[in-house]
């Protein structure tokens, strides 16, 4: 009987589950898998951390699933910063997170700015003209801005626009590119290297070096994406400026 | 204005201690590689510890200097200059308006620093200096050092000259190897790999690939087996090991991605880090030793830890010359 009852609580305790990631940071993990529940959480966590921040707390960054928090090993040792911790998530079940921003993302699809759209299209047995409408039909949640500065992953995209990637990535990606892979969108925040198929472009900036914070998405955000014709590309980009950076 | 590049060196690029508290915007820390040699550089010439220096690369720049200055180099040993000649590393030197500064051939290590009192001054991006190379920002224009830039020095209070031969203790002056074992704590997600796979990579040794960059270093060596080689994508700290499905680590360096997808399987301990750092991509070979946690943190407590001791005793000491200076020149007069 106590073996059973061990078992139950090892597979009940699998999540979440606070492990170390090296000596100046522990992460949280609440699952294995993309989800709005478990992404919640993770939010939920973030803000009682930052309502309430430990001592040695630095900053935490928060994912589709999992939250990493570095501390300060100085002031609070893994035990220390693993109790504090626990606390926070304690105290997060309680938190009622803001109202999500809703935010509208201009995009230029197809064309020079989306160079995959026919692909992407072909992939689904769709028209071109039925990717723009279902892609800019849906309403997104940015799950996790990561790997580069500013890049955008957004959870909600209709299933019959999944696509898998690039087989060899593009050696430079556009800043304000929008992309497809697997069953993902997102934004390239900056000009970089990249494997995801691109069905348009944004004249926003995701990047703003000048402004605190330095990008207009923050996790738990809403996002529509408003079609627009090259033209109004290029007189957004006039009357915002170029970006930076 | 203070130094003039005449030659950019191989990569030669301004840094300081980074720009944390960035990582939920998918900004890395940045910074100096070897972040340990730095800051004894930056104490030498009296900066504080986060002051810009300058991060060589393997082979070193040429600068003109158009004002006198005091410099100390540390890190890597490349042979450092001034007129030719062939100058103490670990110490304050003084330099002299019109003199170049050069570096002479790459002895040990990889990255070397050079500190100016007062700092580099470029203008702060996000409340750092230091260059991110792949966004093209921060430092000087975001890119590296070429000829025909101008470096501006930050102002520097008190005479110079006498504050040359400053030496920094032997015990903060780190021993490298060419092939060092590192200390990594397992995990996050060690459960990721089989048995064999967690022991082939704390018992094998990996060649440090010449693709290896400030952004991660890739090894190569005998493959480390997965039970799983992928994760739902999610944060990376610096010196976080992924693993991807070829079972061939990659180290995340300071320029690092902040999310990944492949299974970390052990973190570098930080204070070992700068000797990653100066390993040379294409011909150095690293080992892993397992360290827990605890272990990790007291060795970084005792490294920080005698770095701050040092800072504070050498800014004692410094206050402690101004002082009987001052009481000099009040005698005299």
């Amino acid at each position: 009987m106590p073996f059973v009852l061990l078992f139950v609580t090892f597979v009940i305790q699998m999540f979440p589950r606070i492990l170390p990631a090296g000596d100046t940071a522990l992460v949280v993990e609440f699952g294995d898998r993309i989800d709005p529940q478990i992404h919640h959480q993770v939010l939920a966590l973030a803000r009682a951390l930052e309502r309430e921040p430990f001592p040695g707390l630095r900053e935490t960054v928060p994912t589709y699933r999992s939250l990493l928090v570095y501390y300060d090993p100085r002031q609070l040792l893994w035990d220390e910063a693993r109790r504090e911790v626990a606390g926070a998530l304690e105290r997060s079940a309680e938190i009622p997170l803001p109202e999500p921003k809703e935010i509208e993302i201009p995009v230029a699809y197809g064309g020079e700015f989306g160079p995959d759209i026919g692909f992407v299209a072909a992939h689904n047995g769709l028209s071109e003209a039925d990717v723009v409408r279902l892609h800019a039909g849906s309403t997104y949640t940015v799950y996790m801005l990561g790997f580069a500065p500013g890049f955008v992953y957004l959870g909600g995209l209709p299933e019959a626009l999944a696509t898998p990637r690039l087989p060899t990535p593009r050696p430079s990606v556009p800043a304000g590119s929008v992309g497809i892979a697997g069953p993902q969108t997102g934004i390239y925040g900056l000009s970089t290297p990249g494997g995801w198929r691109l069905i348009g472009r944004t004249p926003m900036p995701m990047l703003d070096l000048r402004r605190q914070p330095p990008t207009p998405l923050q996790p738990g955000d809403r996002v529509r994406f408003i079609p627009i014709s090259a033209e109004e590309f290029a007189a957004w980009q006039g009357s915002h400026g170029a970006g930076s950076p | 204005m203070a130094l003039e590049v005449l030659d950019g060196g191989w990569l030669t690029t301004v840094q300081d201690l980074g720009r944390p508290g960035y990582g939920r915007y998918g900004i890395p820390v940045s910074g100096a590689m070897d972040f340990f040699a730095l800051r004894v550089a930056n104490r030498l010439v009296g900066n504080p510890p986060g002051a810009a220096g300058l991060e060589i690369t393997l082979a070193g720049p040429v600068l003109a200097t158009t004002e006198p200055c005091l410099v100390a180099v540390t890190g890597a040993d490349l042979t450092f200059q001034v007129d030719g000649r062939e100058m103490p590393m670990g110490m304050s030197v003084f330099v002299r308006r019109g003199s170049v500064i050069s570096f002479g051939g790459r002895r040990r290590g990889c990255r070397a620093y050079l500190a100016v009192a007062g700092g580099i001054e470029v203008p702060p991006v996000l409340g750092s200096r230091s260059t991110y190379l792949p966004g093209r920002f921060g430092g000087l224009d975001g890119r590296a050092l070429r000829p025909g830039d101008r470096l501006f020095i930050g102002p520097v209070s008190g005479p110079l000259p006498e504050r040359s031969g400053r030496r920094a203790p032997p015990h903060l002056i780190p021993v490298w190897d060419d092939c060092p074992t590192v200390r990594a704590v397992p995990g996050p997600q060690d459960d990721h790999f089989t048995p064999e796979g967690l022991r082939t990579f704390f018992e094998a040794e990996y060649r440090v690939l010449s693709s290896s960059d400030r952004m991660g270093y890739r090894l190569e060596g005998p493959p480390v087996a997965h039970r799983r080689a992928e994760i739902i994508s999610d944060g990376v700290p610096p010196g976080a090991v992924q693993v991807p499905p070829d079972g061939q680590p990659l180290v995340m360096m300071t320029d690092h991605q902040t999310t990944g997808g492949y299974p970390k399987i052990a973190t570098v301990v930080t204070v070992d880090l700068p000797l990653l750092a100066q390993c040379v991509p294409g011909e150095s070979r690293v080992r892993f030793w397992a360290v827990d946690v605890s272990e990790a943190q007291r060795a970084y407590r005792e490294m920080m830890g005698a770095l701050d001791r040092w800072e504070r005793a050498s800014a004692d000491d410094y206050t402690k010359i101004m002082t009987i200076r001052k009481d000099n020149d009040r005698t005299k007069r």
